[in-house]
């Protein structure tokens, strides 16, 4: 039971991160919100003056983001398809008991610790250039026409990319949940003569259910503000085509210094993550009871 | 009791799963083999895998030309820093909120890791102005700040995490004998709590030494860690495989081995304990 002394300085304990973090989040957010409002371009200054809702029907009717928009959901819908199908296959392969399993695991979950930049650059070069990268090499060795990876489909390119870095986390995590599987109820199932695939599809894969929505809903909350991997390899071109709204607000703040249109992006692009962390903070407060 | 598997399901297991996890560690394998190779070996097609001449030059070259060393000291203050900060403002937080918690507890919880998903592009610009305005642009203590604030609420909820699960009894029994809230802090608490502080602090490195927005856009030359020098080698002229690999290398090592020890934690932090 907790006296009242020990609860006074139990506050003043988590005083520090609480004043921080709310100073963290309020002071730009706030900032934020108020240059949104302005006409403010920082090659221009001392010509800051009151804008509305001006940027934010500039941002929205952008053809830049409605394309960035898009590029998004393709490269997040993309990489949670990718990361979270081949995580089950991923999980259910190293589920099973095989030679040298502990080694599989850590290859498995290396590309998680790898920084964006480096395997971002490694993948466009090393693997992917069209002349010398491995993947043409592989091409050419089968008799098949190289592909241009980021010439010809750019968006799908980062993806992949993106992908292989989530794949461990998907895998991981799925793995843990795959395991904490009562064993006994799969073998009631087996005796009964349910086949491999049934299941998977009744047994495995609703015991798994609570873990992918974990994944889906952290990883799209990591996704949603890719962007070193777009910085070093595109520069979100050609054109816009892998420009996402991240990218976006960063071209409009520093490099076109325009404050209050960045501003407006930044934004729109917190309203579009809070959709998400809406339902996930609810399944972890569910899980804190 | 586990089903007796045949030999010959585990031979064909072991050869698929020996594969896939082949395929997929192959671009760090690769990146590693390339940084011995000399430039010409490292373009050359089709591909020397193993019988190249190995040579250790790019990785002298690396550290003489481009002061490598000054951007791997930046990652270790910039990620140490934020990581130490982080857990001196975290750990009294946890620890509170684990042994005295009140109906509000599970509210300031949720509170703190809704901030975690405010998306660093909707402060971009604020930070932006206000580093420039005090100074702190690509200065490591600038970074450390920021970092510290980004990472605070998946320190807290790791501590948390594992403080929950120290008993409680254990504390009261020691306050019985008649220890005091120090002494209860060092003798009894500290060492149950270790392992815990560990792998928060071993993950937590891990994150802000592969942060890479905040350290791709409040930095330039002289604060960049090695996200960002690695970053410089995207322009066309500055494309040399070889190196490249050689600088990729160096700055993967680290903390690829701290992530393989720690993978067991990875999946409580980055799950803020909904999977364990």
């Amino acid at each position: 039971m907790a006296t009242l002394q020990t609860r006074a300085s139990a506050r003043l304990m988590m005083t520090p991160a609480v004043v921080l973090l709310l100073l963290w989040m309020a002071v730009p957010l706030a900032m934020t919100l108020y240059f949104s409002m302005l006409r403010y371009n920082l090659l221009m200054p001392g010509m800051e003056e009151w804008a509305g809702f001006l940027n934010y029907r500039f941002f929205l009717t952008d053809p830049a983001f409605i394309t960035g928009l898009l590029n998004t959901l393709l490269l997040v819908g993309g990489v949670l398809l990718i990361s979270v199908g081949g995580g089950i296959l991923m999980a259910l392969l190293l589920d099973q008991p095989f030679f040298g399993q502990g080694i599989v695991r850590l290859m498995v979950i290396a590309p998680f610790f790898v920084m964006p930049t480096v395997s971002a650059l490694v993948w466009k070069n090393m693997l992917m250039h069209p002349v010398n990268g491995l993947f043409a090499w592989i091409a050419r060795t089968f008799g098949l026409q190289p592909v241009d990876w980021f010439g010809e489909a750019p968006l799908f390119s980062i993806v992949m990319i993106v992908s292989w870095q989530w794949l461990p986390f998907a895998t991981l995590i799925l793995l843990t949940a795959l395991q904490s599987l009562d064993t006994e109820q799969k073998e009631a199932a087996e005796m009964d003569g349910a086949g491999a695939l049934s299941r998977f599809i009744y047994i495995v894969l609703p015991h798994m259910a609570r873990a992918i929505t974990v994944v889906v809903l952290i990883e799209t909350i990591f996704l949603l503000s890719v962007f070193a991997e777009i910085l070093v390899t595109t520069n979100g071109g050609p054109g816009v085509q892998t420009t996402t709204v991240t990218y976006l607000v960063y071209v409009q703040a520093l490099l076109q210094f325009d404050v209050g249109g960045a501003s407006a992006g930044g934004i729109v692009a917190v309203v579009l993550a809070n959709i998400v962390a809406i339902f996930l903070v609810r399944l972890i407060g569910k899980n804190l009871e | 009791m586990a089903r007796a598997v045949s030999t010959r399901t585990r031979l064909t297991f072991t050869v698929i799963g020996w594969l896939v996890g082949f395929v997929i560690f192959f671009p760090i394998l690769w990146t590693v083999l390339t940084s011995f190779k000399s430039e010409g070996a490292a373009i050359a097609t089709p591909p020397q895998f193993l019988f190249f001449e190995w040579t250790a030059e790019n990785y002298v070259e690396v550290n003489s030309r481009s002061d490598y060393l000054k951007h791997f000291m930046n990652s270790v203050v910039i990620s140490l820093g934020s990581t130490l900060l982080g857990l001196l403002i975290a750990i009294p937080a946890a620890w509170a909120m684990a042994f005295a918690p009140t109906k509000r507890t599970k509210d300031v919880l949720l509170w703190m890791l809704s901030t975690k998903m405010l998306p660093a592009v909707g402060v971009l610009v604020p930070i932006y102005l206000l580093f420039r305005d005090a100074g702190l642009l690509d200065t490591r203590i600038g970074l450390v700040l920021v970092l510290t604030m980004a990472n605070l609420p998946i320190i807290v909820w790791m501590l948390y995490t594992y403080f929950r699960e120290i008993p409680g009894d254990i504390l009261e029994a020691a306050r019985m004998d008649g220890a005091s809230l120090a002494k209860e802090i060092i003798y009894v608490l500290t060492p149950m709590a270790v392992p815990g502080i560990a792998s928060t602090l071993l993950l937590n490195i891990i994150l802000a030494w592969n942060e890479a927005f905040w350290t791709l856009n409040l930095t330039a030359a002289k604060a960049a860690p090695l996200t960002a020098f690695i970053a410089s080698y995207s322009s066309p002229e500055g494309l040399f495989w070889a190196k490249l690999s050689a600088a990729s290398t160096l700055a993967i090592a680290p903390i690829l081995i701290m992530g393989w020890f720690s993978q067991r934690q990875l999946v409580r932090g980055l799950t803020f304990g909904a999977v364990k």
